[in-house]
C-alpha cells in the first residue's frame, strides 16, 4: 500500500468501517437519544451529524491520498463509501422489519429506525440513505479536492454553525433573559436553530473566514487590539472573569463552578504526576479528606460538635489533606512506576472504604453520610447562590494556579523534573528524593483537600459513594487530555471532560465511551495534550529535531 | 592529604563477589585510573563510593569523614561528583538546566521563597545561572545552552554531564568511562580536557577507563582490578611491564609465549 494511492480493497474496507462504525453507534443507543437535540429545527439533529460522520471522516481521509489531479477517482470513491456505509444500516432496518429484533437490542428503538429511514417506509428510506449517504461521502471527498481557500470557509463556516446548533437550548436560555424571549423567538425554534438563522451563520462565519485569510494574505498579521495596553487588556479580562456568574446565569455557574474544582484537583495531580512523575491513582482520598474534615467540624446536624465557620475550617481542612499527603508520601518513597500506582490506588480505596465503615459510623456518618454542612458566609450573609461560590473558587483556582506556576519556575520544578526524568541521577546531583517526592504530594493533597473543603460546603452533604475511583480517573484523565505537565492545558481538560458532558446531557450516559474514544483518539493524533507544557512538547517530538540546526 | 581511601571495601550481590577487599589511596590533585576486563567490579566500586548502594563492608573515607551509610546525595554534597558509564543526563531538559540540577547542592534559600520571589532567591538563581553559563562556555558548549541535552552529539553528551558534575564545585571527580564510543580525535581532546580540569581547577580525578592509550597517558597511578580484587598498583610504566596484569587482560598464554 502505497502513501498516496489506495486499492480497491482499501475502498472496501475504508466504507465498511464506516458503516459498521455508524450501525455500533445505533445499536449501543447513542444515535436515538442524539436524536432527540435537533441542530437545525426540522432539519438537521445531531443524530445525524454522528450517523454521517464515520462516512464523512472516512472519504475525506481516504480522499487525501489520491493524486491530485485525479478528480474522478475522489468524488467516485467519496459516492462507494456513503454507499457502503449505509449498507450495515439498511441491514439493520430490515431486521428490525422481518423480526423484532428488540428482544436482543434493546436500543433499536422505532425512534432509531426513525432516524434511519428519515421518517420513510422500508423501500423510500433505504433509498434515501444510500443517496444521502453516497452524497455525503461525495461532497466529504469533493471537499479535500477544492483548494484551500475555498475548503478553509466552509469548513469553518459548518463547524462553528454546527457548534452554535449543538448549545442552541443553552444559547436560547442566556439570550432570553438579556434581549426577552421575542428576540430568542426570531433565532430558535423549539430549542435549535431556526434555518434561516443557520444559513446567515453559515453565510457568516465563511465570510469571517474568508476576510481572516485576506489580512493574512496581506502579511496583516497583526491582532485585533494589539496596540492596547496591557494594563487595560487584563483589566478587561479580570472585569469579565469577575461578571462572569451575571453573564452565564446559574446554571452555567454551576457547571463552571464543577469545572473550577476539577481544575483544582487537576493542578495538584499535575504536580504530582506531571512535574514529578509520581503516579497517584488515590488522589481522590485527599479530595475526600478535605470534604470530610470540612463537613465534620462545620456540619450543624447530630455529628456535629464545633460547629465551626466555613472559613476558619477551609485552612484546617487543607492542613488535614496536606498532612494526608505527607503520610501517603512516606511508605510509598521507594516505590516507583506501576508499584506506585497500585500503593496509592490502594490508599484511596482505603480511604473510601474508612468513610462507608460502620467502625467510624458514629464520627463520620458511614454510608449516611454528613448532612446539614453550612454555605460560606461573609458577615452574617450566606453565599447559598452558585454565583457566589463562583467567586470562592476561583479566588482558590488562581491560588493554586500561581502556587503551581511559581514552584514549576523555581529550584523546587527542577528538581522535579529531574526526579521524573531519572531518580538515581538526581540524587546523585545531591537532591533529597524524600523531601522532594513529600513536597510534591503535600502541594498536590493540599490543593485536591481545598477542592474538597469547597465541595463539601457547596453540596452540603457528603456521602462516601461521591469518592470512588472514577474521580481519580477523571482527574487525570482531564491532565493527560489537557496536556500533562501544562498549567493551561489543566483548565482545557477540565472544560472538555467535566464542562462538555454537563452541557450535553444525552451524553452523560455515554461518558466514559467518550472518554475512551478521545483518549484512543487523542493518544494516536495528538499524543502531548490540547496545550502541551514546552517539556512534553519537545519530549514527544525530540525525535523530529534531531541533529537539526545544531551546531558540532 | 588524602582525598579518598578505602579499606577492605568488599560487595556481594548474593554469591557473587563484585568487589574483594579494595583497599587505596588517593592523595590532592592526582589522576588515578582504575582499569580491569569487563565485569571487574570498577563501576560496582564507583557505587560503593557514590553511596548507591545500601550496605557495603570495608570502609570508605573521604577527606577524614567516612561515606558508610551515607545516602547519595549527602555525598555529593561533601564534595564528590560522578559521570556514567551509559551517559546519564537529563535528556528532555536544556542543557543549562541540566548544569543547574548539578548546582543544587550550593542552593541556600529555602523552596517556599520561590512563592514570593524574595530578592535573596532571585540574586541565587541569576548568580547560579551566570555559573552555569560559564561551566558551558568551559566545557565547550558555548551557545548550546538552550539545546535539549537528548538533542546534542555524543562527544557534548559527554561533556555536558562533566559541566554538571562540576556544577557540585566537586572535589573529587569520578569519570566513569569518559572516552566511551568516542573517535581518536575526540579522544585527544577528552584527555586534554580531563587534565586541564585538575591543573585549572585543581580537582582530584578517579577514573574507570578501558583504552589504555587514554590510561598510559593521563594517569599518574593505575589500580588494576581483576574479579573484584586489586591485582596491582604502580605508575602507568609499572603496569606494563606487570606480568599478572598482562596475564589478566591477554590471558595465560600472552605471558609465557
Amino acid at each position: 500500500m502505497t502513501e498516496n494511492n489506495f486499492t480497491l480493497k482499501d475502498l472496501l474496507k475504508s466504507g465498511l468501517l464506516a458503516g459498521l462504525i455508524a450501525l455500533s453507534l445505533a445499536v449501543i443507543g447513542f444515535l436515538a437519544l442524539l436524536s432527540e437535540r435537533e441542530l437545525i429545527a426540522g432539519i438537521i439533529s445531531s443524530g445525524h451529524v454522528f450517523l454521517f460522520a464515520p462516512t464523512i471522516a472516512f472519504s475525506y481521509l481516504l480522499a487525501g491520498r489520491v493524486p491530485e489531479n485525479n478528480k474522478l477517482k475522489v468524488l467516485g470513491s467519496g459516492l462507494l463509501i456513503g454507499i457502503l456505509a449505509a449498507i450495515p444500516l439498511i441491514l439493520l432496518a430490515l431486521l428490525e422489519n422481518l423480526f423484532d429484533i428488540r428482544q436482543y437490542l434493546v436500543n433499536v428503538s422505532p425512534d432509531l429506525i426513525e432516524l434511519i429511514l428519515f421518517n420513510q417506509g422500508i423501500i423510500a428510506g433505504s433509498l434515501i440513505l444510500v443517496l444521502g449517504m453516497g452524497l455525503v461521502g461525495l461532497l466529504a471527498a469533493g471537499l479535500k479536492t477544492l483548494p484551500d481557500k475555498v475548503r478553509g470557509p466552509i469548513i469553518s463556516a459548518l463547524g462553528w454553525t454546527l457548534l452554535i446548533g449543538t448549545f442552541s437550548e443553552i444559547l436560547s436560555g442566556r439570550l432570553r433573559s438579556f434581549f426577552g424571549p421575542q428576540f430568542v423567538k426570531i433565532i430558535f425554534k423549539s430549542k435549535a436553530l431556526h434555518p434561516l438563522v443557520a444559513g446567515v451563520l453559515l453565510l457568516l462565519f465563511a465570510g469571517l473566514e474568508i476576510f481572516q485569510r485576506r489580512r493574512k494574505e496581506r502579511n496583516d498579521l497583526k491582532k485585533p487590539f494589539e496596540n492596547l495596553n496591557p494594563r487595560i487588556k487584563n483589566g478587561f479580562w479580570m472585569v469579565l472573569l469577575l461578571f462572569t456568574p451575571l453573564i452565564l446565569g446559574t446554571y452555567l455557574t454551576e457547571v463552571v463552578n464543577n469545572v473550577g474544582l476539577y481544575v483544582l484537583m487537576g493542578l495538584g495531580l499535575t504536580i504530582v504526576v506531571g512535574f514529578a512523575g509520581l503516579l497517584d491513582l488515590g488522589y481522590v482520598a485527599f479530595f475526600a479528606i478535605g470534604a470530610y474534615t470540612m463537613g465534620i467540624l462545620t456540619t450543624q446536624g447530630h455529628l456535629g460538635f464545633v460547629a465551626m465557620s466555613f472559613w476558619t475550617a477551609l485552612p484546617i481542612a487543607v492542613v488535614a489533606s496536606t498532612f494526608a499527603g505527607i503520610l501517603l508520601g512516606i511508605p510509598v518513597l521507594r516505590m516507583r512506576g506501576d508499584y506506585l500506582a497500585i500503593v496509592t490506588l490502594g490508599f484511596g480505596e482505603i480511604i473510601r472504604i474508612l468513610a462507608l465503615s460502620d467502625m467510624l459510623k458514629s464520627y463520620i456518618g458511614g454510608a449516611q453520610g454528613i448532612l446539614q454542612i453550612p454555605k460560606p458566609s461573609i458577615a452574617g450573609f450566606d453565599l447559598i447562590k452558585p454565583e457566589f461560590l463562583f467567586y470562592v473558587i476561583l479566588v482558590g483556582v488562581i491560588i493554586a494556579l500561581f502556587v503551581s506556576w511559581r514552584l514549576r519556575d523555581s529550584r523546587l520544578g527542577r528538581q522535579w523534573m529531574a526526579m521524573r526524568e531519572d531518580e538515581d541521577v538526581a540524587e546523585a546531583m545531591g537532591i533529597n528524593l524524600v523531601s522532594t517526592k513529600l513536597l510534591a504530594f503535600a502541594t498536590g493533597a493540599a490543593f485536591s483537600g481545598l477542592a474538597g473543603a469547597i465541595f463539601a460546603s457547596k453540596l452540603t452533604s457528603i456521602f462516601p459513594h461521591s469518592f470512588s475511583l472514577i474521580v481519580s480517573i477523571n482527574v487525570l484523565c482531564l491532565i493527560i487530555v489537557g496536556g500533562i505537565g501544562s498549567l493551561p492545558g489543566v483548565i482545557v481538560g477540565a472544560f472538555i471532560l467535566v464542562g462538555l458532558p454537563e452541557l450535553l446531557r444525552e451524553f452523560a450516559e455515554y461518558r466514559m465511551l467518550m472518554y475512551g474514544a478521545l483518549l484512543i483518539v487523542m493518544m494516536l493524533a495528538i499524543p502531548e495534550g490540547f496545550l502541551p507544557s514546552a517539556v512534553i512538547k519537545r519530549e514527544m517530538h525530540a525525535h523530529e529535531l534531531q541533529e537539526s540546526n545544531i551546531p558540532e | 592529604m588524602l582525598v579518598l581511601s578505602t579499606k577492605d571495601v568488599t560487595k556481594t550481590f548474593g554469591g557473587l563477589i563484585a568487589v574483594n577487599k579494595f583497599d587505596f589511596d588517593l592523595p590532592e590533585g592526582r589522576i588515578y585510573s582504575v582499569i580491569g576486563p569487563n565485569g571487574a567490579g570498577k563501576t560496582t566500586f564507583f557505587n560503593c563510593i557514590t553511596g548507591f548502594y545500601d550496605s557495603f563492608e570495608g570502609k570508605i573515607e573521604f577527606l577524614g569523614q567516612i561515606l558508610n551509610g551515607k545516602s547519595p546525595d549527602q555525598i555529593t554534597r561533601m564534595g564528590i561528583s560522578r559521570t556514567y558509564q551509559n551517559i546519564r543526563l537529563f535528556s528532555n531538559m536544556t542543557a543549562i538546566e541540566n548544569i543547574l540540577v548539578g548546582h543544587h547542592p550550593h542552593f541556600k534559600t529555602h523552596w517556599y521563597e520561590a512563592l514570593f520571589q524574595t530578592k535573596r532567591l532571585l540574586k541565587e538563581e541569576a548568580e547560579a545561572l551566570e555559573e552555569a553559563v560559564g561551566l558551558l562556555n568551559f566545557v565547550g558548549l558555548k551557545g548550546l545552552g538552550d539545546q535539549l541535552a537528548t538533542n546534542l552529539p555524543y562527544g557534548a553528551q559527554r561533556r555536558l554531564e562533566i559541566a554538571r558534575a562540576l556544577a557540585n564545585r566537586p572535589k573529587l571527580l569520578l569519570l566513569d568511562e569518559p572516552t566511551a564510543g568516542m573517535n581518536p580525535n575526540e579522544t585527544v581532546e577528552m584527555i586534554e580536557f580531563i587534565q586541564s580540569l585538575r591543573d585549572e581547577l585543581g580537582i582530584t580525578i578517579l577514573l574507570i577507563e578501558h583504552d589504555m592509550k587514554v590510561v598510559m597517558s593521563i594517569s599518574e597511578n593505575i589500580g588494576v582490578m581483576d574479579f573484584g580484587t586489586k591485582i596491582a598498583e604502580g605508575t602507568p610504566k609499572e603496569i606494563q611491564r606487570n606480568p599478572q596484569v598482562i596475564e589478566a587482560y591477554l590471558g595465560r598464554g600472552a605471558v609465557e609465549g
